[in-house]
């Protein structure tokens, strides 16, 4: 096909990219934009494979059938807890292909590319490499492969910022020698290197901020690879996921009261070694299911407030079901979802979603917190540092500052839990020791059916 | 100096920049989960790179190194756009019913080819 023809596909893709995000403000419109960007996709696809420069398809051929056949079964078949490791694993997909792609320029042309060139190539690649390698890391901590908190040791810091500091180095001297193979080879390794060292401190609370970065730098690769193959859809698309996942990385810190360097260098969600200072102090109360069943019945409104232990346990359903009978009896039900809870920006009203809540029952941090006096029960399940008033009390906790859902301000909170247990961020939770709380001690799932059972009689 | 085309490019990357600001910034924090792997499917589009370098023959290295791109660029487009309708399948309004569960997403398999 003729170049500016290509180029006229690629306008008419990229316009239809943009519309289709713009379907995503509201969940009506979500489903028929994301057609269209399906739509742009393929005029973009048929319009490559047309491309004036190929003459044998019969790999790609192969790559198009063998992607088919690993994305497909990735897509329809993964329980929807599991989707944070397969957006990581996805960015890291999309990385190596542009780390590859950039490693393929550099050996065809070499000694013959411009020092321009050449450091865009450079870029290129050593983005595509370390979020190639950072996304694995990501993905395996959230599958549980690689232990969830962080690891770290002395001059961290010091030693990633060296390496980042080299690959620089090694771009700008290819950049006055680009013939130069050995440094570009090192960078390349370097960069993988870098990859796996820079997520090894991140705690897996810390998950939704390193989830939206990577999927920030997954868009910046891509929008570097359009910068060495000159290809406008390629920038644009990998401008708009570079800010998308820029905005949710600020939303998600925001939602945290940390700044981006906190959560990359501070190594936060290191379990402190001092014991927890509240033991001790106030008894706590507990509640038996039936108790918690009489109240919940005799109240008139209830707020859910979901955390990752209900992901944990698959109790998305059980929790709707206690909500069912609770509206069969008037009682008036909400959920009330804080930014970070769970894995991933998002992720609570997926699971809720799935487990067919109505999206107008799913309420955000600023909308339910007014609410919170006029609810008369709120059943925390699975939730821990998002609902941990010491967040508003207590300076220099870990999580001070951090805007959380204010549960203690209702009539009776019941707090579902396994047990006392520290949550993510390693800090004890002053709320389960309140006055107005009354904890439920077992498995969610469990005790959600047990709620059922008893609310039925 | 710097070749007239990367200039281009430059303005290009930072428009899209602040459109792309301006449209995520409006995303419903409902949809922030299909917001992530729908931008996944559509940085796909490093697909069409690939494809000219699995097909353009320059040498064994880059045609292998370019097929194993167009696979992992279509992983991303056909996974992205799948799971994304699956799961904007399951957002819905009070009283329109339950979703529809499990089936294939009719709309989806347009993008996989």
């Amino acid at each position: 096909m003729r170049r500016d023809l290509l180029q006229l596909f690629y306008l008419v893709s990229a316009i239809l990219f943009v519309m289709g995000l713009r379907g995503l403000s509201h969940p009506k419109t979500a489903r028929r934009g994301m057609f269209l960007a399906e739509l742009g996709m393929l005029l973009a696809i048929i319009g490559s494979l047309l491309h004036h420069e190929i003459i044998d398809y019969r790999w790609i051929a192969a790559g198009l059938v063998l992607g088919t056949a690993i994305g497909v079964p990735m897509a329809m078949w993964i329980p929807m807890t599991a989707v944070p490791q397969r957006t990581a694993l996805s960015h890291s997909f999309g990385a190596l292909a542009a780390s590859l792609i950039g490693i393929s320029e550099y050996y065809r042309h070499g000694a013959a590319l411009g020092s321009v060139r050449v450091g865009v190539i450079g870029v290129e690649v050593m983005l595509g490499s370390l979020t190639f390698t950072g996304s694995l890391m990501a993905a395996g901590k959230l599958q549980g492969l690689i232990r969830g908190y962080p690891i770290t040791w002395r001059g961290q810091n010091f030693s990633n910022l060296s390496i980042l500091a080299a690959m620089l180095a090694l771009i700008v001297a290819l950049m006055f020698v680009p013939s130069s193979t050995a440094a570009f080879y090192s960078m390349v390794g370097l960069a993988f290197f870098f990859g796996v060292l820079f997520i090894l401190p991140i705690g897996a609370a810390d998950m939704p901020v390193v989830i939206a970065l990577l999927n920030s730098y997954a868009g910046l690769t891509d929008a570097a690879m359009g910068f060495m193959l000159d290809n406008k859809i390629q920038i644009i698309t990998g401008s708009l996921d570079g800010s998308s996942g820029f905005i949710l990385s600020i939303l998600m810190c925001r939602a945290m009261n940390r700044s981006i360097t906190n959560v990359l260098f501070g190594a936060f969600g290191k379990v402190q070694d001092k014991p927890a200072e509240l033991e001790g102090k106030k008894p706590i109360r507990q509640c038996s299911v039936e108790e918690a069943a009489e109240l919940l019945g005799t109240s008139r409104s209830v707020v859910f407030v979901p955390g990752y232990g209900m992901a944990v346990s698959q109790a998305q359903h059980r929790v709707r079901e206690v909500a069912d009978m609770l509206k069969s009896k008037g009682v008036q039900v909400r959920y009330g979802i804080h930014a970070v809870a769970g894995r991933m920006p998002g992720h609570m009203n997926v699971l809720l979603a799935e487990a067919n809540v109505p999206y107008d029952e799913l309420y955000d941090m600023d909308q339910i917190n007014s609410q919170f006096p006029e609810t008369d029960v709120v059943v925390v399940v699975g939730a821990n540092d998002v609902v941990n008033p010491a967040a508003k009390r207590i300076r220099g906790s870990p999580i001070y500052g951090m805007p959380i859902l204010e549960v203690e301000k209702a009539r009776v909170v019941i707090v579902c839990k396994r047990s006392l247990a520290a949550g993510f961020a390693g800090i004890d939770n002053e709320l389960y020791y309140g006055d107005k709380t009354l904890m439920l001690f077992g498995d969610a799932k469990e005790m959600m059916v047990k709620l059922t059972a008893a609310l039925k009689e | 100096m710097i070749d007239i085309g990367l200039i281009g490019d430059l303005y290009v990357f930072v428009l899209a920049g602040f459109l792309g600001y301006q449209v995520i910034s409006r995303v419903s924090p409902l949809l922030h989960t299909p917001l992530m792997s729908a931008t996944n499917a559509i940085s796909g589009i490093s697909l069409v790179g690939s494809l000219v370098v699995a097909g353009a023959g320059y040498n064994e290295i880059s045609t292998l190194l370019g097929f194993v791109a167009v696979t992992c660029s279509t992983i991303n487009v056909v996974g992205g756009f799948l799971i994304t309708d699956r799961i904007l399948k399951m957002f819905r309004a009070a009283g329109s019913g339950p979703a529809p569960s499990g089936g294939s997403a009719k709309g989806a398999a347009s993008g996989s080819k």
